[in-house]
């Protein structure tokens, strides 16, 4: 008797395990799908290979002299660069203090139609030397894929 | 000079921990006394010449001795004395210093208050910390090195980054950094126990107090991270779900797990080898939030280190240490026996659950955080997980486990009668439930996510206590008189469920408006009226700061100015925001100065966070509650009695 209900026990036991792990697993893998983030070069972005729906990271430099502050105070705009092409920003809050033409940057947010990108969040660097790998990125790819220069 | 005494100290240590771990292992296998005799002596050894290379590294900053590279880059002539003492760990090298003195000195305290335990057991414990170290220590000395030289030496240092001229980086690594060594001590024992075949209750009551200890620390390490975070980058969050701040959260969680099965396991002898694996899990998870941090795999301000040979060996290392101790662990556990048995409804099965709920939670956080990384390592692609994920995995999870919390300290041991337990509930599930309705209606706006959070806060509250009354009723003593790691439990349950109602109140009720103000205009918020004056230049110490003057008002009555400042530092011209907060213990009124727009005007973050202290203050409270129970008689008692018999033998001798 008593070994029927140690076994009942242990099969409850397992049972429970089981399910819990189930539950757990249906749960991350449906939060994991919607909330990954992919990140795109502005020349991917060019090329139209940036998702239209879904919120995506761009990255890259702060192309020197394009940034303009909003008669609101608080909206501003940019063109984020890799060398090859440019995606047009616009961001509307505090930028983070080490936010600088002709350094880079990150930033996450959606693409409207017209090809603006309206950023939700633009990402802080922590130390004014320090590139974002993302942007080390962006400007990588475009430095393989350009034409070979002539000497 | 000093410097050179630094680098030998460091090596010589490296010998001692070779040695330390060669004899007295190899002396606890064959029995030889003299060589288990040599691990006490050597972990203090180890610990002194560590001292003295870490205060040699210590007076190169004070003394600005820029000839030594690691000063040069993390220093500056004009930084204040308490910050060029704070930047001995505010880089790499210096915070690997950090990171053996803390390991040194675990090794030393388990070397005092190790006399009620066979030397041979010692031996083996303080052996593999030996082990321990010296891969460390390898790791310093071949890779980060922080006492090189630079010739010919500059004039003048790099400075220390802005972000961590701040008293949290006085207090935030160095209390981390005694959570994640403070695991190896608890790993030590469970290799120990695996190597000499004794995984019984004695190992778990010998492990407890470390464990705790070890997890107390790492408590308020990342409650201290979380908080300077909140205030320093100025963007008022108390969690990003980082991949920094996520790896150092997953071995809390494993280490959560880890001291409610070691109760088990001291308690009734069940859960053997899981806490082992736990024991384990939890150091090497440390390790890989190490590894994370310090490889510069990630982006943030912790990854310093761009050297990738400093990745490869933490791997390495990392890869070490998980694979010997798994295949000893795989050697060994068969033969662990079963221990007590219990029934479905016990309290053994409630910490079962607690340890699946937490294992779960640890491994989706491991997900989101190495996905990426893997993704791309292989090449294909750059991705990021969003916040999102973690929630709503994370909160999910943790429902179920704060409600058991109620059930856990009430059930009986090995078999508990649902009926008895369901009538002890009826008042705390009452409670919760009125509370839980009642407190969004009365702060005038339904939030179903702050009526949850808050009747489970309210629920924990009142079960712990329920108890403590209930306890001190049936002794007929008072709440000092229970035992410490009974108190200890129940104020650190009480601290989840300050922590609960405070991230349930300020994420259903806080208020956050980034907005342009010209001097003269007021904006509201919580209640409060916030006139800015004006922005004046300010000279620090090594910056030149503008700083805002905001007058801060009730129903037209003035109440204080906040300042908050705008920095640029000197040697970096890195501009750096300092926030200016009001706080009550209620909520917090934060003020952040943005840009300068034209004409005076400034954009300016005005943050209203009710209650937000409250998160911090239930970390305090759970560390506190550790601190409770690691000070129980129990530990202490098997020490006087040993020393009570011990008198007896020289005695009768």
């Amino acid at each position: 008797m008593a070994s029927v209900k140690n076994r009942h026990k242990r099969i409850a036991l397992i049972v429970g395990g089981v399910a819990a792990l189930g539950v757990a697993t249906a749960l991350v893998l449906n939060a994991f799908q919607s909330n990954l983030v992919f990140f795109f070069t502005p020349t991917q972005v060019s090329a139209g290979e940036a998702p239209k729906e879904r919120s995506f990271r761009i990255g890259g430099m702060v192309e020197t002299g394009s940034v303009q502050r909003q008669s609101d105070g608080l909206t501003v705009k940019f063109t984020v660069t890799d060398t090859a092409k440019t995606v047009p920003v616009t961001y509307t809050g505090i930028l983070p203090d080490l936010f600088r033409e002709g350094k880079g940057v990150v930033a996450q947010g959606r693409l409207e139609p017209g090809g603006l990108f309206r950023a939700e969040e633009v990402l802080a660097k922590h130390d004014e030397n320090y590139m974002p790998p993302e942007a080390q990125h962006a400007l990588d790819q475009a430095a393989k894929n350009a034409p070979p220069t002539r000497p | 000079m000093i410097p050179e005494i630094g680098h030998f100290s460091l090596i010589l240590t490296l010998f001692v921990a070779l040695a330390q771990g060669g004899f007295a292992l190899a002396g606890a296998a064959n029995g030889n006394a003299r060589w288990i005799a040599f691990a006490r002596p050597a972990a203090r050894v180890q610990f002194l010449l560590i001292i003295i290379s870490f205060a040699s590294l210590a007076w190169a900053f004070v003394a600005k001795d820029f000839s030594v590279a690691y000063v040069a880059q993390n220093s500056h002539s004009q930084l204040p004395l308490f910050y060029r003492i704070a930047a001995v760990w505010g880089g790499h090298e210096g915070s690997l210093l950090l990171w053996m003195l803390m390991q040194t000195g675990w090794a030393y305290a388990v070397s005092v208050f190790s006399r009620q335990l066979p030397d041979a057991m010692v031996a083996r414990v303080l052996g593999v910390l030996g082990l321990v170290a010296a891969g460390f220590l390898l790791f310093v000395l071949l890779t980060s090195n922080p006492f090189e030289r630079l010739v010919p030496p500059p004039m003048e240092g790099l400075d220390l980054n802005p972000l961590l001229q701040d008293v949290g980086l006085i207090f935030h690594p160095p209390l981390l950094y005694m959570g994640y060594v403070g695991f190896s001590v608890v790993f030590a024992f469970a290799i120990a126990a695996l190597l000499a075949g004794q995984l019984d209750a004695t190992w778990a009551r010998w492990s407890r107090p470390w464990g705790t200890a070890a997890w107390l620390f790492l408590t308020l390490g990342i409650a201290l991270g979380s908080w300077w975070a909140y205030y320093e980058l100025g963007w008022g969050g108390w969690w990003f779900w980082d991949p920094v701040e996520n790896s150092s959260f997953i071995p809390w969680l494993v280490g959560t797990a880890l001291i409610h099965s070691l109760a088990v396991t001291e308690k009734r002898g069940s859960f053997k080898s899981w806490t082992v694996l736990l024991a384990i899990s939890t150091f090497s998870l440390s390790l890989l939030g190490a590894f994370l941090v310090r490889s510069g795999v990630l982006t943030s301000v912790h990854a310093f280190a761009t050297d990738p040979r400093r990745g490869v060996f933490i791997l390495l290392l990392f890869t070490v240490v998980v694979g010997s101790s798994l295949f000893l662990y795989a050697l060994r556990a068969p033969k662990v026996g079963l221990g007590g048995r219990f029934d479905l409804v016990s309290r053994e099965s409630l910490l079962l659950v607690n340890n699946v709920l937490m294992a779960v939670a640890a491994g989706s956080i491991i997900l989101g955080t190495l996905y990426p990384l893997f993704i791309d390592a292989l090449g294909l692609g750059k991705l990021s997980v969003g916040p999102p994920y973690f929630n709503a995995v994370f909160v999910p999870l943790m429902v179920p486990a704060l409600l058991l919390m109620a059930l856990g300290p009430i059930a009986n041991w090995k078999s508990a009668k649902v009926g008895a337990m369901l009538k002890r509930l009826y008042v705390p599930a009452a409670v919760a439930l009125g509370v839980g309705i009642a407190t969004p209606i009365a702060l005038g706006r339904w939030s179903p996510m702050v009526a949850l959070g808050i009747a489970l806060a309210t629920w924990i509250a009142t079960a712990v206590v329920i108890g403590i009354i209930e306890r001190m009723r049936a002794t007929r003593s008072g709440l000092l008189a229970q035992p410490r790691s009974w108190l200890g439990m129940h104020v650190a349950h009480l601290g989840i469920a300050v922590f609960v109602a405070g991230v349930a109140l300020v994420m259903g009720y806080e208020t956050e408006q980034d907005i342009r103000m010209a001097p003269g205009d007021t904006v509201t918020a919580g209640g409060y009226d916030l006139k800015f004056l004006g922005v004046r230049k300010t000279p620090g110490p090594n910056y030149v700061a503008d700083m805002g003057d905001i007058e801060m008002s009730r129903d037209g009555k003035i109440l204080r100015l906040l300042h908050p400042e705008k920095r640029t530092y000197t040697s970096s011209a890195m501009p750096m925001t300092e926030v200016a907060i009001d706080a009550n213990g209620l909520r917090h009124v934060y003020v952040a100065l943005g840009e300068p727009l034209a004409d005076g005007a400034w954009s300016i973050r005005v943050y209203y966070k009710p209650f937000v202290d409250w998160i911090w203050g239930g970390c305090i409270l759970m560390a506190l509650g550790g601190l409770l129970a690691i000070s129980d008689r129990r530990y202490r008692l098997k020490k006087r009695e040993r020393r009570a018999s011990s008198k007896l033998a020289e005695a009768t001798s």
